[in-house]
Formats: structure tokens, C-alpha cells, sequence
């Protein structure tokens, strides 16, 4: 359920009312930050971060080093993917 | 709920006098081709959205009520021979809303919509009509900079508004300006297009990327706070079709991807040439933003408007020339080859993701709503 | 797109493709994806066509729309028809039948309904049209619920009087937990909401290892998370293993969001039961809005009719929800049942099990294999 899209924080609109601003492919949308914590928190959200949005809010700050942890693991096995698909082409030819 | 017993298993199917998916399957469709009815009391906005409900009302009422062998056809144009030749004729209203958008207004999209309207068919363009419906207090500048668009529009397209129509109605009985425009043009080619005339092997050509009018109207009305650098696509596309056309002898069918989007030029196609459209999602060309704008509101690009995209259906062999013929004229430089006509499954579209699985792409139901889950 | 099409590689596909089927070997298993939005995936993206034979989907009943019953789209339609009311509401719930027809139905007969993105337009609509009284349609579970929540405070903090909201929000351990008591289904594993448990955590799911035995896994909504996600209970089914496990690590912590979790919390209690379409009444499974924010409830502000509407007899929705049913497998599906005439929830939302497998997947896929166009 809940559709939700990765955008990046390009802009803190109102920090007062935790307004930001965020991109999704060049498409721009004004956010509500108030899901991730109070107004002025230190960890409240910053130009350059990552959030998933969900209906008008942030819903979560993406984790960008458990995402590229993924990603890597995805790397890895597309790689050894194209490795077996090499060794089975060459192991054809021979 | 724990271990499992030798039961039968309730969800794992066929079981004894259940229907198997295979017979499923072969009854949807032929509930599917059953001559359709309308069965709604009322209008709604799906009879306008260009997709399924559209398609019910029009084959059920005025097919109905109008039927002969010219309108039978059901393309975009009507073509008859007259003395002397053969004339393309056709009509369409426009009642965008907002009237103005990035990359045009209500006054060259009706231009340019009947021009391709004709262009489609393989036609010259020749003459157009323009019927205006204004609302009491529309201001006459706003009029003004529409009747100067549609000018600049129908020069572009080298046809000529011949006749027109004026009517005022009541405050709140209209939008501001809604628009009626019909063309003729002459089909001075031999050759004939149609749906129908797709056979298997043929290939799928798109003449750029798709889903830019759809998109810019959504977010121009401002109702989604969605701010874009997205502009409409609306353009002529009768310079782009007799390149192609010249370069050419085997396109099969001409479609402009309008209301319903390419999903639904397609799925027309599939059903009137009884053949099986399979498409390739890397082959199809969306701009970045389009497609952002679409994943936010769980849309789907193919099945969004486009007004100055055709989608083309030509023989296998001349298929790269037709893609270099389009790619020559400016407004399709991102022509692409997206996919193939097939056999079976008849009456179905295919496509192959990016991810490499294969999904239905089914005719729209009603406008594209944004929906949250 | 970033973040998006990271999770869509062909090879990685393939590669996981490979390891599901060496981990299944010539097992057969069924698992349910509890939401739908990875009911939408699967088939949106053909994650079908990667996964062996003996491995079944069911599609479970985490869709909102699907889970709403009859009588409550007939209260929102009432809404909607009340003089100087404007119902706002997400494009999802247009289409949905009611008792009374659909809202689309209400807004060709002159109900004023507009479709919203967010709850904070519904407010802002609010703002606009001071002479009316807007309702915002409330529905979703906890992903959607504290957006629900912030909005009614920045209501009252601003003062906007013109505004309400008609709760429907609905909760999903109690809906999990329905499942697996319920005794005609069997399931070998969960692949866990995503978007939920960025509210909710991890931790709720755990009594379903601890008393069901069965491995739970949050995963997230790319098509490749859903591979992974397999893959890991099958991991846990060859090891023995029952566990929580979280796939969806790059935005879904194990504790949630607490500060989303104390929004709801002021702003909403749990309903003693609430009905679900196919599921029945379950206890404790909704919220409504507590008693200090009543001048935003609108059931305490309308008196709505609140009609028990008992589902169409040939509907099977309840069965497909459960996944005691495939879509194909009901009666009317496909035939009277469609996208554009549909008799239950299931063949409205995008996310319904029926909706996707007639838009998407309602092809052999057998005779599909050589789909390789061009």
C-alpha cells in the first residue's frame, strides 16, 4: 500500500512550519518535514537529503549508506550474473 | 495453522470443478469482444477520457444511431471519394482547461489537433473551421492572444480556418472559451492506412517522447502543487508525416496518440488488425521529469496524452527508414522503433520492463487519476 | 531516478532469479505479500516471470481501498452531497462501489468531490473556500495515518474551523493476525510492508515467528527488493530459521518513527472494532479521532447514516483478500467484474489483486515467454 517516491531536499521552504522543498526527476513539490521530528531538532531534515514522500510528507530520510549497501549487493550479483553468462559463452565457443 | 496436513490446498488452483486460468482467460476475452453497451445512467468524465468508457459510448450510441460504412471504420478521420478525388474530413472540441499552458493554448491545440486529425490518414490538410463557445466576461484579450495562436498554428500547418462560428453563453455556463474546429484535407498518396492494416512482423515506430501535454496539463492546473519545466508537445505533425510517407511505401497505419496516450492507439490497433502488439519499455522515450511526475502520481506514461506525437506502424523491411525519416524533421528527432506487431495474443498489447518482465498494457478506465496507494 | 532504478537491473534480476531457484530446489512454497503496493509491483514489473514454478504469490490484504467496506463509501457520498461540503479525498477511492454507487457516480450527480494529493491540500481547500466545509476522506494504514494526524493539528494550530476529517484509518498487525488465524489459508512465509514499518518498525511482526513460526520479511516496493525479500525467507525456511528480518534497511529502522507514532497517538484512539471488507469486524483494528479534536471528526460533526452494507453475494473479494482465492479464481472475475464495472474493492484500487492481475498479468504467461520484441 502507500506509494511513496525517493526525492531530494533541494530547499527548506519554511523551517518554522518544516516546509520543504523536493525533486523528484526535475518535478518539484513543497513537502511537509513535520513526520521526522520537531521543528529545530538536530536531526531535522537539510538541503541535499534524501526522503521518501508520501502523500505531501516525508515520510522517512533515505539511508544512504544501507542504500548503497544494497545496491552494491545488487552490483555484485549482476556482475557475477554477466561473469557466468561470459564463462557459459566462452565454454560454447570452445 | 502449524505443519501442513494433506488437505487439499485451497490456494493453489485448478481444483476439481473450478475453472482453470486457461478457460478464465478465453472467457474474459470474449467478454471483452462482445459488442458493448453502456449501462451508465449518466455521463461521467471516463465518457471523455478517450479510454474504455469512451470507446463503449461511441460504439454503443452514435455507431449505433450514424452507422455506415465510413464512420464504421472508427479512425480519426472520415475518408470518401468525392469526383475527381479522395478527401480526408474530420472534427474535434477543445475544452482544455487551463486554457493557457507551458508550450501553448487552447487555440493552437485545436489547430493542431485537426491538422494531425487529417495528417494521420495520410491527408494534405486544406481548410479548417473554427466554432468558439465563449462565456459571458471572457476578456477579449485573453480571445485575442487565442485567435493570434491559432493563426500562427494554422500558418505553421499551411492550412487555411475557411469558416467559423460564434456563440455566447450565459456566466457559468462555460468554461471561458471552448472550441470546435473540423478540417478536410485531400489524400493525394495511393496509399491507404488503418488500423486493421497491421500485420504480424510489422514494427511499432513512436515519433518522440511520449506523455508531455498529459503531464503539462495536470500540473498546470495547479491542484497537485507539482512545479515542472515540462512543456506540451501540440505541433503539426503533417510536415512530419509526408517526410515519412515520401520516404516510404509500406506504412500499414498512422495514429496521434492523444486522449488514452500510446496504450490506447495501440490497444486499437491490436483489436481492429486481430494481432498482438509487443512493446519494449527501454525503447520508449519519456523525459526524466515526465516520468518523475508519473511515478509521483502512480500513472503510467502510456497511458497520459500526447499532441504532436504519431505512432506509426510499418513493414519490417522499411523500418529503420521510416525511424530516419521522422529523426530528419525536427519534431521527431527521438523517433523510436518501441516494438512489434505479432501474431498472438490478438487483441492484446505486451510490454517487456526495464526490469525484463512481461505486463499487459490495457486500455485506460476514465482520466489518469494520482492516487496515494 | 535514484533510488528507483538502482533497484531494477536485468542481470542483478536474474542472478537473484538463480539463487531463488537453487534455495527452492523442488519445493513448493506459498508466501503472501501482505500490501498491495507489492502486489502492484509484481506485476506492474512481471517479478513473476523470475520466479520458479513451485513458488506461489498470494496477494494479501494490504490495500486500503480494497479493505474499506460498502457502507462507509455510502457515508462518504452522503459527505459529499451535504449543502456547502466539499469531500476531498486521493484519487483511489473515485471508482470504488458502494451502496449507492460510486464518489464518481456522486460527482456526475453534482457532489462536490476534488481529488487531492495530500491531505494538507484538503486543508488548503479549506482555506480557499471559507463558506464551505471541507471533509478530507481519510484512508490508508499507519503510513498514511500521521500525515492524517499532522494535518488535523496544523488545523487546529491555525485555527482553520472549516475543516474535518472522516477517519478510515485502519491498522495492519491486527489484519496480519486475522490472516493467520484465519484456518483455510497456509502460508510458508510474509513479505512485510515497506512503507508501513517506516512508521511502525519491525518489532510489531514478531509474534508472528514467535507463535506462527512463520518468517516475516519488510521489504521494500522496487521489483528487486521483492526478489530479495523471497529470497531471504527462503534462506530462513532451508535454515529452519523464523525470524523478523528487514530488507527495506535504507528507510525503514527497526524502532519506526516514533515522532510519526506520537502524532497519531495525540490525535487518534484505536475504534473497539472496525469492519473489513472480506475480513469481518476485526478488534482494535482502526482509528478514529480522539475526543479533544472532535470539532475535525466528522462523524461527530454529520450524522452519518453508517449503513451496514453487506457485500454483492457473487463478490469474492473476502476470499481474494485472504488469498484463500487467486483473482481468476472468482466467480464473476473478469467477466462481470471488471476494471471499469467492478462489484468488489479488489478490481478498483491499483493495488487490489484483481485490478493488477486483469491490467497487468491477464495473459499466458507460458505463451508469453518469447516476448522479446525487436
Amino acid at each position: 500500500m502507500c506509494l511513496a517516491i525517493p526525492g531530494k531536499v533541494i530547499e527548506i521552504v519554511d523551517a518554522g512550519r518544516q516546509i520543504v522543498k523536493a525533486e523528484v526527476s526535475g518535478v518539484r513539490r513543497n513537502v511537509s518535514a513535520e513526520l521526522l521530528g520537531e521543528a529545530g531538532q538536530a536531526d531535522c531534515v537539510r538541503v541535499g537529503d534524501w526522503i521518501l514522500i508520501h502523500a505531501g510528507f516525508a515520510l522517512a530520510r533515505i539511508n544512504e549508506e544501507e542504500a548503497a549497501a544494497t545496491t552494491r549487493l545488487f552490483q555484485a550479483m549482476a556482475d557475477a550474473y554477466a561473469d557466468e553468462l561470459m564463462a557459459l559463452r566462452r565454454s560454447e565457443i570452445e | 495453522m502449524s505443519g501442513r496436513d494433506e488437505r487439499e490446498d485451497p490456494t493453489t488452483g485448478p481444483r476439481s470443478g473450478r475453472r482453470t486460468e486457461e478457460e478464465v482467460l478465453a472467457r474474459i476475452e470474449k467478454a471483452r469482444r462482445r459488442a458493448p453497451r453502456v449501462t451508465d445512467e449518466r455521463i461521467t468524465l471516463a465518457h471523455g477520457a478517450g479510454g474504455r468508457a469512451t470507446r463503449r459510448l461511441v460504439e454503443s450510441l452514435f455507431l449505433e444511431a450514424f452507422r455506415n460504412p465510413v464512420l464504421e471504420v472508427l479512425e480519426d478521420q472520415a475518408v470518401f471519394d468525392v469526383k475527381g478525388g479522395t478527401l480526408a474530413f474530420t472534427t474535434d472540441s477543445y475544452v482544455v482547461s487551463p486554457l493557457f499552458f507551458p508550450g501553448g493554448n487552447i487555440g493552437d491545440l485545436a489547430v493542431n489537433g485537426t491538422v494531425n486529425d487529417l495528417a494521420v490518414s495520410g491527408a494534405r490538410p486544406l481548410y479548417l473551421s473554427a466554432g468558439f463557445i465563449l462565456e459571458e466576461g471572457f476578456p477579449l484579450e485573453k480571445l485575442r492572444r487565442i485567435v493570434e495562436s491559432m493563426q500562427a498554428a494554422a500558418l505553421a500547418a499551411r492550412v487555411e480556418v475557411a469558416a467559423g462560428d460564434t456563440k455566447v453563453v450565459e456566466r457559468g455556463k462555460g468554461d471561458g472559451c471552448y472550441i470546435n474546429t473540423a478540417g478536410v484535407g485531400v489524400l493525394e498518396r495511393r496509399v491507404r492506412l488503418g488500423a486493421a492494416r497491421a500485420r504480424p512482423g510489422d514494427v511499432v515506430i513512436v515519433s518522440g517522447p511520449i506523455a508531455d501535454h498529459g503531464v503539462t496539463i495536470l500540473l498546470a492546473r495547479g491542484e497537485l502543487e507539482l512545479e515542472s519545466q515540462v512543456v506540451s508537445d501540440t505541433a503539426p505533425l503533417s510536415g512530419l508525416v509526408a517526410s515519412l510517407l515520401d520516404a516510404t511505401t509500406s506504412v500499414r497505419c498512422l495514429r496521434d496518440a492523444t486522449r488514452g496516450g500510446v496504450a490506447t492507439v495501440l490497444n486499437e490497433i491490436a483489436i481492429a488488425a486481430e494481432v498482438g502488439v509487443r512493446i519494449d519499455e527501454e525503447r520508449i522515450p519519456v523525459r526524466e521529469e515526465v516520468r518523475g511526475a508519473c511515478e509521483l502520481l502512480g500513472i503510467d506514461p502510456l497511458h497520459v496524452a500526447c499532441e504532436g506525437r504519431v505512432v506509426a506502424v510499418v513493414g519490417p523491411e522499411e523500418a529503420d527508414a521510416a525511424v530516419e525519416a521522422m529523426r530528419r524533421d525536427p519534431l521527431g528527432r527521438e523517433a523510436s522503433a518501441i516494438g512489434r506487431i505479432c501474431s498472438e495474443p490478438s487483441g492484446t498489447v505486451l510490454l517487456k520492463t526495464k526490469f525484463g518482465g512481461t505486463r499487459i498494457v490495457d486500455l485506460l478506465i476514465g482520466d489518469p487519476l494520482p492516487r496515494i496507494c | 531516478m535514484r533510488f528507483v532504478d538502482e533497484y531494477r537491473s536485468r542481470d542483478s534480476a536474474q542472478r537473484l532469479s538463480q539463487e531463488i531457484a537453487a534455495l527452492l530446489g523442488s519445493r513448493a512454497y506459498k508466501m503472501m505479500e501482505v500490501c498491495g503496493g507489492h502486489t502492484h509491483t509484481i506485476y506492474k514489473h512481471g517479478v513473476e516471470d523470475y520466479l520458479p514454478e513451485g513458488l506461489t504469490l498470494v496477494h494479501g490484504p494490504g490495500c486500503p481501498v480494497c479493505v474499506i467496506p460498502m457502507g462507509r463509501i455510502d457515508d462518504a457520498r452522503f459527505l459529499a452531497e451535504q449543502r456547502d461540503v466539499i469531500l476531498a479525498t486521493f484519487g483511489d477511492t473515485l471508482r470504488v462501489p458502494g451502496g449507492r454507487g460510486s464518489l464518481l457516480d456522486a460527482k456526475a450527480r453534482g457532489a462536490r468531490i476534488r481529488v487531492v494529493y495530500s491531505p494538507l491540500d484538503a486543508l488548503k481547500v479549506a482555506r480557499e473556500h471559507p463558506e464551505k466545509h471541507v471533509v478530507f476522506f481519510a484512508l490508508g494504514f499507519e503510513t498514511t495515518a500521521p500525515s492524517t494526524a499532522a494535518t488535523v493539528l496544523r488545523a487546529a494550530r491555525e485555527g482553520v474551523r472549516n475543516f474535518s476529517v472522516f477517519c478510515n484509518h485502519v491498522l495492519i498487525v491486527p489484519a496480519v493476525k486475522a490472516l493467520l488465524d484465519s484456518p483455510d489459508l497456509r502460508l510458508d512465509g510474509f513479505i512485510g510492508p515497506g512503507h508501513v514499518s517506516t512508521v511502525i518498525g519491525c518489532k510489531p511482526y514478531q509474534f508472528v515467528p514467535q507463535q506462527y513460526g512463520k518468517p516475516f520479511v519488510v521489504a521494500g516496493f522496487e521489483p528487486l527488493d521483492v526478489l530479495q525479500a523471497i529470497s531471504m525467507i527462503l534462506r530462513q525456511l532451508s535454515q529452519g530459521r523464523a525470524e523478523v528480518e528487514n530488507q527495506y534497511t535504507r528507510v525503514v529502522r527497526w524502532d519506526g518513527n516514533p515522532h510519526a507514532l506520537a502524532l497519531i497517538g495525540e490525535v487518534m484512539e484505536l475504534r473497539p472494532h472496525f469492519e473489513w471488507r472480506g475480513l469481518g469486524f476485526i478488534s482494535h483494528s482502526a482509528l478514529r479521532l480522539r475526543d479533544a479534536y472532535r470539532e475535525y471528526d466528522a462523524e461527530k460533526l454529520f450524522e452519518l447514516p453508517s449503513l451496514r452494507v453487506s457485500d454483492p453475494k457473487a463478490c469474492q473479494c473476502g476470499e481474494v483478500l485472504k488469498g484463500v482465492l487467486r483473482p481468476w479464481e472468482c466467480k464473476v472475475f473478469g467477466t462481470a467484474c471488471t476494471p471499469e464495472t467492478p462489484i468488489g474493492t479488489c478490481m478498483v484500487s491499483s493495488e487490489g489483486a484483481c485490478a493488477a492481475y486483469y491490467h497487468y498479468g491477464r495473459f499466458q504467461r507460458r505463451r508469453a515467454d518469447g516476448a522479446r520484441p525487436l
